[in-house]
């Protein structure tokens, strides 16, 4: 069974739709790229997969047990964060806060769940460093190990590359890649439709045509089609 | 000088506004680095105006205990603000600017119209600045404070993870499972009785200033959340002090020299940034 199923899914705020009419289905160990036109509503979504945001139309459902409280996500940067005075380490622990009920404090397993996941994501060397001291892809990669702490089973992440070099951007998709094939699912929004057709199994398009499918379906499309169009123009 | 403030010191409600006033300074410090960081500095300031306009509501009541009315009045803003403030900055903001005008006029009118005081701007000026009213606590208010004081250290303590958390990432707060709005609900409460236990110290114009420069100093200095936390706690509670053993000796009005100190303190922290951000 699929571990989220949207089914004519409307998504806006104070029942104003900006996205309508999605549908869609991942299963363990998919690869969901979402790609569209700024201002098309792929934030909003995701807050609304998230449980954010009501939906104004539709449904979520989750399956195979998987609690709502067990999806990682990696938002798109806020203001907030920019100069926020907090260590790498006090980051990545608060993605832990999920995991058992309420106790003031981060147990012994937590902290080492904490530990393992800033050694998966290369960036234990920084641990007591301050977050707003870094470049944007160790930024990044903070908060990537943030939201593996809350899930180990599904990652809901917002343009994650957006800011950084090619270089970085490269080794992040890598790392997601990485990520993916150890078994997460992966929700991914992004801008750069090469790297979605590249990485991802399946490509949601929102905007004025709605389109999903597999990544294969998607480059036989209309939408698809137009790109493969377009980058050859560009070629 | 030293002999001076020994003296002072023997007296029972000497040794009363200290201990409230470092009580008071502490819990003004915990929150604020939470404010600071969520652009909500400016609702400290708000809610102070509105405890102003409670106050003169209770002074004209004559109640034997002006809490009755200020802290339920001030809570109750408190939640007001912070709801509109998270889901909309912009109306926030005039609603707080709208709320903290209009609770100062009609505070100063009720004050006008009705107090039977001969000396109106003399109250009038102690409850905005604070003046010496520390130095006149009466024994239930004393422990009104310090116990109030205890309580906000305490539920500070416990949820300080969960207040991290929201600070840095509502969003990502909210979607792992966190109770993000009832801690905002929390924080605002916390906010409410933090203010009104300050006006005793301050009086209420200048409340914002001892919950937001000892967070503005430590930011300068240190980089993670648990070191700006208890380096403004301890910067808080130095000034509180200092200020008030100055005042005492010296005569000047405790709120402002507290105040003083906490400006000081903030430049020298910025001067040391600025130097050791060069070298
Ligand atoms: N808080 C809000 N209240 C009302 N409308 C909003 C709010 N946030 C976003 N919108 C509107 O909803 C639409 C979709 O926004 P959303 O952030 O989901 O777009 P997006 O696809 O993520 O864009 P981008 O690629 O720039 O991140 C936009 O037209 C935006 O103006
Ligand atoms: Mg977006």
């Amino acid at each position: 069974m699929a571990l989220l199923t949207v089914k004519n899914l409307s998504v806006g705020y104070e029942s104003q739709a900006v996205a309508e009419n999605i549908s869609f289905s991942v299963g363990e160990g998919d690869y969901l790229c979402i790609v569209g036109e700024n201002g098309s509503g792929k934030s909003t979504l995701m807050k609304t997969i998230l449980g954010l945001m009501p939906p104004i139309k539709g449904d979520i459902e989750r399956g195979d047990g998987l609690r709502q409280n067990e999806i990682g996500y990696l938002p798109q940067q806020t203001e907030v964060q920019k100069d926020f005075p907090a260590s790498v380490k006090e980051i990545v622990l608060s993605g832990c806060q999920a995991r058992s009920g309420f106790h003031p404090f981060y147990s012994k397993a937590e902290k080492a769940i904490a530990k393992t996941n800033m050694e998966r994501m290369g960036i234990s060397d920084f641990a007591k460093r301050c977050y707003r001291e870094l470049s944007g892809g160790q930024q990044q990669r903070v908060l990537l190990a943030r939201a593996l702490c809350a899930s180990e089973k599904i990652l809901l992440l917002d343009e994650p590359v957006s800011g950084l070099d090619p270089k970085v951007t490269q080794d992040l998709y890598q790392l997601i890649q990485k990520l993916n094939e150890e078994g997460l699912t992966i929700i991914m929004v992004s801008h750069d439709i090469a790297a979605a057709v590249k990485y991802a199994s399946h490509i949601l398009h929102v905007g004025h045509h709605v389109f999903y499918g597999t990544k294969d379906e998607y480059l036989e499309s209309a939408a698809g089609k137009a790109f493969l169009l377009q980058e050859g123009g560009e070629a | 000088m030293f002999e001076q403030l020994a003296m002072y010191l023997q007296y029972p409600f000497v040794q009363y506004a200290l201990i409230v006033g470092v009580a008071v300074a502490l819990c003004a410090s915990l929150l604020g680095v939470t404010l600071v960081l969520k652009r909500f500095s400016f609702i400290g300031d708000g809610l102070s105006h509105v405890a102003f306009g409670a106050m003169a509501i209770a002074s004209v009541l004559n109640l034997s205990n002006n809490m009755l009315i200020v802290l339920p009045v001030t809570i109750i803003a408190a939640i007001l603000l912070l709801r509109t403030g998270s889901k909309t900055v912009i109306k926030g903001d005039a609603a707080i600017a709208m709320i903290s005008v209009g609770a100062l006029a009609f505070g100063y009118m009720i004050m006008n119209i009705f107090s039977v005081s001969s000396n109106l701007s003399g109250d009038v000026c102690t409850t905005l600045f604070g003046s010496t009213s520390i130095l006149t606590l009466k024994d239930t208010e004393v422990w009104i404070s310090v116990g109030l004081s205890v309580v906000v250290v305490v539920l500070f303590i416990i949820f300080y993870n969960k207040i991290f958390a929201v600070t840095f990432d509502e969003d990502f707060a909210m979607a792992v499972g966190t109770k993000a709005n009832a801690y905002n609900l929390l924080i605002a409460v916390v906010i409410a009785v933090i203010i009104v236990l300050a006006m005793n110290l301050v009086g209420s114009l200048l409340i914002s200033a001892l919950v937001i420069f000892p967070a503005l100093s430590a930011m300068r200095l240190f980089k993670s959340f648990l070191k700006v936390t208890i380096c403004s706690a301890v910067i808080s509670v130095v000034c509180a002090l200092l200020g008030m053993l100055i005042s005492i000796v010296a005569g000047t009005p405790v709120g402002s020299t507290i105040v003083a100190m906490d400006v000081v303190v903030f430049l020298i922290c910025w001067l040391i940034r600025a130097i050791g951000g060069r070298a």
